[in-house]
């Protein structure tokens, strides 16, 4: 693999792909094995809103490669409170770290400061633009519990603002995925995100109803439809309630059926799920730390 | 030789914009940076008859030739456009414009999250798709009413 950063999932090949979970199931083997890895390893935390998982996602990663965080903390007690831009706060900070992670509300943050800097950033999500570490971290659930070969996936809930499924949705295509998406017509995917998967000649079918597809699916990747999407109560009590799952809509499922959601979770998935085989999701947050242990790893330059 | 033709021919060295569709003459001049302030010497007829577009605007720049570079990004709003340019009182050169693969710092990004709407030291960036334009930051994409996102002066 060969990139200076990594800003969206769409510039990682098949190859990159695979790359990286071939790495990361190593580390994730024996997690602890690996404290002399990267020993002094300095990763730059730059978190322009609070993501409290992400952060400490990213940490335990570094720490177990035998580094360790310097963390510009919150906005608020920060030179950006100042009006300081973000190209020149990336500048500073390069200077600071060996590597940096940037989490920023605005689209394409990522990749603009990444122009900035020579030190290798990972995008941990630019608002409601891209967010690979969670894109890989999926893609490498998805590879464990259904394989890559012959895969026919079930992306339902918020398909229009939901990032995680427009990145999953994209990266798929790598791998010629059969992909079912399943929404409120309200909440289809939107136009821009049919073109790109239109444009890499993937198999797409939209549903507004799970029944028409669920037997036919390896994994259902759910996602939460969120109250502030519609205008009243109701309405959105009637729309989610269609896009909740318990134990006896999967009865129409394979056996072997995985059951994926980037959490947190409301209601979407009943917790009578959890118990069975199904439920991947809390196993999936926890791939978090492994994957990101291989991008670190990749970009530190630990295949030398 | 026709009226119109005898008025884009009168000027001595420069660059003619023919054939740029009605009442767009103001956008074309926006997007190539030119106004009194730049220095130039324009001259614009609008609504002119036309049997190609119905009616048409014509820009004349004096003094100044522009690069193919320059002229590409407004086959965005005129893509009937035709360049002349003019040496004296001649034309040298006759040209279309070209869709261009990119288009840089020209026109802002309608998406109000986008980085390039903040106070960064970066232009915009937009690729050039079939039937639109995307930012190439946040992605967004733009098909309709390209000339509200020029970012005048
Ligand atoms: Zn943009």
């Amino acid at each position: 693999m060969n990139h200076d950063h990594i800003i969206s999932a769409k510039q990682l090949s098949r190859a990159d792909i695979e790359a990286v979970l071939d790495r990361a199931a190593e580390f994730a083997a024996d997690p602890s094995a690996w404290g002399d890895r990267h020993e002094n390893a300095l990763l730059g935390l730059l978190f322009f809103e609070p993501s409290t998982r992400t952060k400490m996602s990213f940490t335990a990663a570094i720490k177990r490669l035998g580094g360790d965080v310097v963390d510009m903390g919150t906005v608020e007690s920060s030179s950006v409170k100042k009006g300081e831009s973000l190209a020149d706060t990336v500048r500073v900070v390069e200077g600071y770290a060996d590597a940096l992670v940037l989490r920023h509300p605005s689209e394409g943050s990522a990749k603009m400061a990444s122009e900035f800097v020579d030190a290798p950033l990972i995008n941990g999500g630019d608002g409601a633009g891209q967010h690979p570490t969670q894109t890989l971290l999926d893609l490498y659930t998805i590879r464990e519990n259904a394989g890559f070969e012959d895969l026919t996936i079930g992306i339902m809930g918020d398909l229009k603002y939901g990032r995680t499924v427009h990145s999953l949705a994209h990266a798929l295509t790598n791998v010629d995925a059969r992909q079912h998406f399943v929404s409120p017509e309200s909440l289809r995917l939107p136009r821009s995100v049919r073109y790109d998967l239109h444009e890499e000649g993937a198999s797409i079918r939209e549903h507004t109803e799970l029944d028409t597809v669920l037997s036919e699916l390896d994994v259902l990747y759910v996602t939460r439809i969120q109250r502030e999407r519609f205008p009243d109560e109701s309405e959105y009590r009637a729309v989610a309630g269609e896009y909740q799952i318990d134990t006896e809509t999967l009865e129409a499922a394979k056996d072997d059926l995985t059951v994926m959601h980037p959490l947190p979770r409301v209601d979407e998935i009943a917790h009578d799920i959890d118990g069975t085989d199904h439920a991947r999701y809390f196993q999936q947050a926890h791939n978090g730390v492994p994957v990101r242990m291989a991008l670190l790893d990749i970009l530190l330059g630990g295949d030398r | 030789m026709s009226d119109h033709e005898l008025r884009v021919s009168k000027i001595r060295d420069g660059t003619v914009i023919d054939h740029i569709a009605g009442g767009q003459a103001l956008n074309v001049l926006a997007i190539l940076g030119v106004d009194a302030a730049s220095g130039d010497t324009v001259s614009v007829a609008m609504d002119v008859p036309s049997d190609r577009l119905g009616t048409k605007d014509i820009v004349k720049v004096e003094g100044r030739e522009l690069s193919q570079d320059e002229v590409d990004v407004l086959s965005l709003i005129a893509p009937a456009a035709t360049i002349n340019i003019v040496r004296d009182f001649d034309v040298v050169e006759k040209h279309r414009v070209e869709s261009p693969e990119e288009v840089v710092g020209v026109l802002s990004c309608p998406n109000r999250h986008c980085i390039t709407t903040g106070d960064e030291p970066v232009d915009t960036r937009f690729d050039v798709l079939g039937d639109g334009i995307r930012c190439q930051y946040c992605e967004t994409i733009v098909r309709e009413e390209i000339a509200d996102h020029i970012v005048v002066g």
